[in-house]
């Protein structure tokens, strides 16, 4: 879970991070009202969308006084940035640059540890920056166990060549930085750029964060951060439900078990459909997860049947926990819930843990909707072609 | 042979008392798994009844395996315990141990992670299916009786796929198939199963099946190109995922330009890996390298 500069910049205020004071306006009368609050000469109005490239959209604008911070938020507010529409500006303080610094704490995948990325040349972009002189990105594996500790830090502050000056307080900020992403299970922490004012403090100017959403069970504060504005209504349903559900933009509904056969699953059905009228492909990815029961089941189908750019269902289950019983099951309660509401055709394939039963329980409900085919890329193709004929194909 | 798990192989199950646990016991035991020792902390010195055997519960795992011999301990506790239960096993010197536990934050995979390699224990998962030696040992939650024994060995980020690829070829059989799971941080890699496949003279050829997110499976397939003379037929799912979204298993997502279904492809096809895209036609190539010997 990505999270706003905001809430970043909340996070590591809450950790004794310095950063500058801010407050959140949604309106260009509510900017007015922090910018007075704030009381400096100068404020900053900083459009709050969770992608790169803010600044040169112009997402990000000076104002001297409140009634022109209202200005710039009016102005802010309502502004797409690569398709992220701004809804909320944080209103902060002036500050006055000497330098601009990089720094940034991450879960490396790769080496399965902790890396942390420090320069003194901030301001540009990290990953050009990486790409043209990687000489300068100082990388500093951290083990997990450790974390950032403060010999580290004073190692980064060493190797990234910053002044003895600045020395001390870089190590604390960067212990601190450390401690947020320990203790915020967090996966990114990015302050870019970090700054020394021209009077000489270190302040962390913008900040990313992002969080591990495995860990959401020991921060019930998280909820906060839920951002479901965006969401398609049938992923929030899918979410009340319980269900793994990712909408995509095609015409063939996909349910199956476990999230690598569900992807294979949504390839085999495009591959299906690019010889055919339309091209149909595949409308979402349904992971119904292992031990599912015939309810789970038969909410997993009623949310796809719901989708109107759906025309025909796949469900493709390789029953390992999951009793193809309870598959079939579960087919049987929906299209008997939804009666003449069912219209759409559904392909069913079945291998595995009780798919006799399961194959059984199909055939003798003989529901004229429901196809049951023997493998799964026949069964692929049977739902694109059914697709493609409700395109108009044949 | 196989790799990590055969017939002599001991295991403990931590979290046997509990509802999961205990059915996947159930499974283990029938199948003919030395499953010798639960641990669920205070319920030391009860015993849970398998096929008319009742098997010994122990607090910790450094009694059960005092207790056993054992050196496999399989973990099925809930995700805010795992941490702990890992740490129990690397402490009492297991050799090998199996997470199954799904959404372990990533923090505590990669201390424990870090813990396990700093012992030189070998760790699959969290977030996994386990392994199975079909006719020797089952080790996790492979549904049993897809395959019989042969000479195919299997590393997978997939639960399913697993299954769904055994199933294909059960008739050919395998010597391990090993469900390394889709985390972010996982245990064994790709690269660690790559080379004990490449080591076992009971592997002829290996199926190494990937998916979306990070870069697993470009490493791997350098490390064929250098390493690996069996061979190696792939599969890769998730060339229809949209950027951005996490597909199921927590790691599974494309960012940015990285981490996509086709630049693996390309990588895997460029050490010399055949590639099917689809399971049956991954199952066919590996049929007819079985054939060619």
């Amino acid at each position: 879970m990505d999270l706003f500069e905001y809430q970043a910049r909340d996070l590591m205020e809450r950790a004794g991070v310095p950063v500058l004071k801010a407050r959140v306006a949604r309106t260009p009368a509510e900017a007015q009202a922090a910018a007075e609050a704030l009381g400096t000469a100068v404020t900053v109005i900083k459009a709050q969308v969770k992608t790169g490239g803010r600044g040169k959209a112009g997402g990000v604008k000076l104002a001297k006084s409140p009634e022109e911070a209202a200005q710039r938020a009016a102005e802010i507010l309502g502004m797409s940035i690569k398709d992220h529409v701004v809804e909320t500006v944080m209103v902060t303080e002036g500050a006055s640059i000497a330098e601009e610094y990089y720094f940034s704490l991450l879960l490396d995948r790769a080496e399965r540890r902790y890396l942390a990325m420090c320069t003194r040349e901030g301001g540009m972009e990290i990953e050009v920056l990486a790409d043209e002189r990687p000489d300068a990105l100082l990388k500093v594996p951290i083990d997990p166990r450790r974390g950032l500790d403060e010999a580290t830090a004073a190692d980064i502050v060493a190797r990234a060549g910053f002044d003895e000056a600045d020395a001390a307080e870089l190590v604390r900020v960067f212990v601190l930085l450390g401690e947020v992403y320990r203790d915020n299970d967090a996966t990114l922490v990015e302050v870019n750029p970090l700054v020394r004012t021209t009077d000489g403090k270190i302040l962390a100017l913008d900040g990313k964060i992002s969080l591990d959403d495995n860990a959401a069970f020991r921060h019930p504060g998280w909820s906060v951060f839920a951002d479901t504005s965006h969401d398609d209504p049938l992923e929030v349903r899918a979410r009340e439900k319980g269900l793994n559900y990712v909408k995509l933009d095609g015409q063939v509904g996909i349910i199956g078990n476990g999230a690598g056969l569900v992807m294979s699953t949504l390839d085999v059905v495009a591959y299906a459909g690019r010889g055919l009228t339309g091209h149909p492909k595949p409308a979402n990815f349904l992971d119904i997860g292992g031990g599912a029961s015939a309810q789970v089941m038969a909410d997993g189908l009623d949310i796809i049947l719901s989708d109107p750019q759906v025309s025909v269902v796949f469900v493709n289950v390789f029953g390992g926990i999951t009793a193809c019983s309870e598959v079939a099951k579960g087919i049987r309660e929906a299209l008997k819930q939804l009666g003449n509401r069912a219209t759409k055709p559904i392909v069913v394939r079945l291998d595995g843990n009780a798919v006799e039963v399961g194959r059984e329980i199909l055939q003798e409900y003989a529901h004229p909707l429901v196809t049951v085919v023997d493998t799964m890329d026949e069964a692929a193709r049977a739902a694109a072609e059914l697709a493609s004929a409700a395109m108009g194909g044949n | 042979m196989a790799i990590w798990l055969d017939h002599r192989s001991k295991v403990i199950v931590q979290g046997m008392t509990g509802s999961e646990g205990r059915k996947h016991t159930q499974r283990m035991v029938m199948y003919g798994t030395r499953v010798v020792a639960g641990v669920t902390p205070g319920k030391g010195g009860t015993s849970v009844t398998f096929e008319e055997d009742p098997i010994p519960v122990y607090n910790s795992v450094k009694e059960a395996r005092h207790a056993t011999g054992a050196t496999v301990s399989v973990i099925f506790v809930p995700a805010p315990f795992t941490k702990s239960a890992v740490m129990d096993a690397i402490e009492a010197g297991v050799e090998l141990i199996v997470c199954i536990t799904e959404g372990v934050p990533v923090r505590d995979t990669a201390e424990f992670f870090a813990a396990a390699q700093a012992a030189g224990v070998r760790l699959i998962g969290p977030n996994c299916p386990g392994l199975i030696s079909p006719g020797r040992s089952n080790v996790g939650i492979i549904p049993p009786n897809i395959a019989r024994s042969g000479h195919i060995g299997l590393v997978s980020k997939s639960g399913t796929l697993t299954y769904q690829m055994m199933f294909e070829l059960g008739d050919i059989g395998f010597s391990t198939a090993v469900g390394i799971g889709g985390d972010p941080i996982i245990g064994t890699t790709h690269i660690d199963c790559l080379q004990a496949f490449q080591d076992d003279p009971d592997t002829d050829a290996i199926i190494m099946i990937g998916e979306i997110g990070g870069d697993a499976e470009e490493r791997a397939a350098d490390y064929i190109r250098d390493h690996i003379t069996k061979p190696v037929v792939g599969y890769v799912a998730g060339f229809t995922a949209p950027v951005g979204r996490t597909m199921g298993h927590a790691g599974a997502i494309v960012s940015g330009s990285s981490g996509t279904a086709a630049a693996k492809k390309v990588a895997l096809e460029a050490a010399g890996v055949l590639v099917g895209r689809t399971p049956s036609e991954t199952a066919a190539l590996v049929r007819e390298v079985m054939r060619r010997g």
